[in-house]
């Protein structure tokens, strides 16, 4: 019998920033510029993918990112559906890939994931017939959240290019901080990251920053400081001594940020341990701090990646 | 069976320091009769058959000391009729199984079982290896007079090292007496735990939890240090990393006796090669830099190393098409050890008799098994192969029960045409 071969069409995906060219990224942004505009009318609602099916897998627990997602794809018309699949519930590994498989059964158009393994959109991707959009993977990346970082600052700042950008706190575990670095330093900005020596990954430096474990030296003339959330079990002494420790060398004060550049401007992807990594009025500066306005342009990008790889 | 010789063939027997175009004769017994350039035949011709193997390489058979068969227990992944397949294409004539199968391999009956087994379905020399704690549990010693009394061959607690020092101490303390071989795997289980990949840019990148080369040397420095408490016959499994070259050089030159393995995959790949998350290329020990690579090569050429494994390790899809942390580690090998061994010799890093050296006589002396070699009286297991052939990777061709093959599609040069097993022809390509 003639073996016979399933045709895949080749689909793209957004899998991380490694995998994306500038072009892309500069598309995926000025596209999000258009959707912000529209975000903050009175009519919210368009039809670009009226008919798709957008399936939101999310096999860690997640509020931001899955409910940007589920309003990006509803302002452009998409049936949206949400999975929380808890993960103590059922064996590991073999979740994925028979989800992904019943899902796919399903036609969707595109498959937004979160998994808790490094990778596993990667995998994901090679088994579907759909696009899938990366919302965060074990701590490899997070591209979403790098891109909506990027439109803020373009928001604010103008530009990317030439500015100076700081990166604080727990690099080691962030998919965030790994997007971000690649990202920032494909849009021409110099990127800083700082945290103590046992939350920095094994040669950073190799992807392009300059690594500090003193505040004072990396966020010197900083135009952008970027704080990354603290988990709480890695404050506990297995990690770091303690919180107050943590929050007196790292902690992003009023008086660190003098630091860094006059006009500099704080962000943090949320949700934020306040009093840990970052001062709570600090936080709530409308002056200084971009979180809220994160979260807004969050949903624009999503709108632009939803519309870009969901053909 | 009848009288053989092979004929015209470079014969290449590191432990008679052999290397030259000349003739082999194998009596009707299967044992070498007589090896050399001057071999004269029996007048009536007709009682011996002859082959001719101008251009062809003639070796003694094989001996991989690290395969897991699969048997009993893990039968979807490998049995003992699938490895003698893939060892003998491979020209491997003798293996030392891995007990970490289902039950394990840490009490006489299972011995007995294993032993059964091998031979009813195998023609290979085999030689199992049993737990070298109870229920590999790295708490209580198993019974080595005993195990050792049904043939088991050495002692392992496969990918897991013993941690707790007092333990080891005995151990070794107790193993000397009985002249048992213990073949520790050198991985502290703190420093590694969860990790899957090497420490640098790659687990980086992956954002994998990484296992540092320092993991390796600390469990190899603590042993060698016992060992100068209680000398014993200490056999390290595997090494990766250039940390620990530099610890066993420094205590080789102290002159303290042990040996010490590395798998071909370690001598050929590295952390880059995992490419987006290949699971085939999931080790344990992890695959390490570029440098450290060249850095066992560097070893083997200076003697630091005494041989070379393929850590044979079936695993089914369902253990590999998993995210990279969760995948089951290990790659199949057995069946490709010597053309990727021959790859080294290629890109000329390390001269082809020390390669064979490090396949055939070292595990032989290391077992203290009479294998290994093609001395006038030994058994004739002989390794026939073409040192130049070309040939292409494929898994869905090799003959082992799973197709994880860590070097699918690679380009060898190099392939085994015969093998035999006591003077029996039991494999032709």
């Amino acid at each position: 019998m003639a073996e016979t071969k399933a045709i895949k069409k080749q689909i793209n995906h957004l899998l991380g920033i490694q995998n994306i060219s500038i072009h892309q990224a500069k598309k995926i942004l000025n596209e999000a510029k258009d959707f912000i505009k529209l975000n903050r009318s009175g009519s919210k609602k368009l039809d670009i993918l009226r008919g798709k099916t957008q399936i939101n897998l999310f096999f860690e627990p997640s509020t931001r990112t899955q409910s940007s997602f589920d309003l990006a794809g509803k302002r452009l018309g998409a049936d949206v559906m949400s999975m929380n699949i808890s993960n103590s519930a059922i064996k590991k590994g073999e979740t994925l890939m028979d989800t992904a498989m019943t899902l796919n059964a399903m036609h969707p158009d595109v498959i937004v994931v979160r998994h808790q393994d490094s990778g596993a959109p990667n995998l994901l991707s090679q088994k579907v017939n759909c696009a899938i959009i990366n919302a965060g993977d074990g701590r490899r990346e997070h591209p979403t959240q790098a891109l909506l970082d990027a439109l803020t600052i373009i928001n604010r700042k103008g530009k990317i290019e030439g500015l100076k950008i700081a990166i604080c706190g727990d690099i080691k575990h962030s998919r965030v901080a790994r997007s971000n670095i690649y990202l920032m330093n494909m849009l021409g900005a110099e990127v800083n990251v700082i945290a103590p020596k046992t939350l920095m990954p094994e040669s950073i430096e190799e992807l392009g920053v300059k690594a500090f474990t003193s505040m004072k030296k990396g966020l010197d003339s900083c135009d952008i400081v970027m704080m990354l959330r603290l988990q709480n079990e890695r404050m506990q002494g297995s990690f770091l001594p303690s919180k107050r420790e943590y929050y007196e060398y790292y902690g992003l004060t009023p008086d660190k940020l003098k630091y860094a550049s006059k006009d500099a401007l704080v962000m943090h992807p949320g949700p934020m341990n306040r009093g840990v990594e970052i001062d709570t009025k600090l936080a709530d500066d409308i002056n200084v701090s971009l979180v809220k306005e994160q979260v807004e342009l969050g949903v624009a990008v999503r709108m632009a990646c939803l519309k870009l790889y969901c053909k | 069976m009848k009288e053989k010789i092979l004929k015209n063939c470079r014969i290449i027997d590191p432990s008679q320091n052999i290397d030259q175009v000349g003739s082999i004769l194998i009596d009707a017994n299967g044992k070498i009769k007589d090896i050399g350039k001057n071999v004269k035949i029996s007048k009536q011709t007709s009682k011996t058959e002859e082959l001719d193997l101008k251009n062809k390489v003639a070796i003694p058979g094989i001996i991989d000391m690290n395969v897991f068969v699969g048997e009993p227990g893990f039968e979807y992944k490998e049995n003992f009729r699938t490895l003698t397949q893939a060892a003998l294409s491979g020209g491997v004539t003798s293996v030392v199984t891995m007990p970490n199968t289902k039950p394990l391999i840490d009490n006489v009956s299972m011995v007995d079982f294993i032993i059964r087994r091998g031979r009813d379905k195998s023609n290979l020399n085999i030689y199992p290896a049993a737990c070298l704690t109870r229920e590999m549990k790295g708490n209580e010693m198993v019974e080595f007079g005993l195990l050792s009394d049904k043939g088991i061959i050495g002692f392992t607690d496969p990918y897991q090292a013993i941690q707790n020092t007092e333990i080891m101490s005995r151990i070794m303390d107790y193993a000397s007496d009985m002249g048992a071989l213990i073949m520790q795997h050198v991985e502290d289980y703190e420093l590694s735990k969860n990790g899957c990949v090497n420490a640098g840019e790659i687990a980086t990148r992956l954002g994998l939890q990484s296992i540092p080369s320092v993991a390796e040397k600390i469990i190899i420095e603590r042993d060698l240090t016992l060992l100068s408490e209680y000398p014993c016959r200490y056999h390290i499994n595997q090494i990766s990393s250039e940390k620990s070259v530099e610890v066993i050089k420094k205590n080789k030159k102290s002159g303290k006796k042990f040996t010490t393995g590395v798998s071909i995959n370690h001598l050929c790949l590295n952390d880059n090669d995992i490419g987006d998350f290949k699971t085939f290329l999931k080790f344990s020990p992890p695959l390490r830099s570029e440098d450290d690579r060249k850095s066992l090569i560097n070893a083997i050429n200076v003697g630091l190393i005494d041989v070379i494994v393929s850590t044979h390790k079936p695993e089914d899809e369902e253990s590999k098409r998993l995210p990279f942390a969760q995948a089951a580690t290990g790659s199949i090998g057995t069946e490709t050890l010597l053309s990727l061994a021959l790859e080294l010799y290629h890109n000329k890093s390390i001269e082809l008799k020390k390669l064979i050296e490090m396949l055939t006589i070292n595990p032989a002396k290391i077992l203290k098994i009479e294998k290994g070699t093609l001395k006038v009286g030994s058994d004739a297991d002989i390794c026939v192969f073409d040192l130049d052939k070309p040939w292409k990777v494929d898994a869905n061709k090799l003959k082992s029960k799973s197709k994880n093959a860590a070097i699918e599609n690679r380009t060898l040069q190099g392939k085994v045409l015969m093998t035999f097993l006591a003077g029996n022809l039991v494999f032709e390509n």
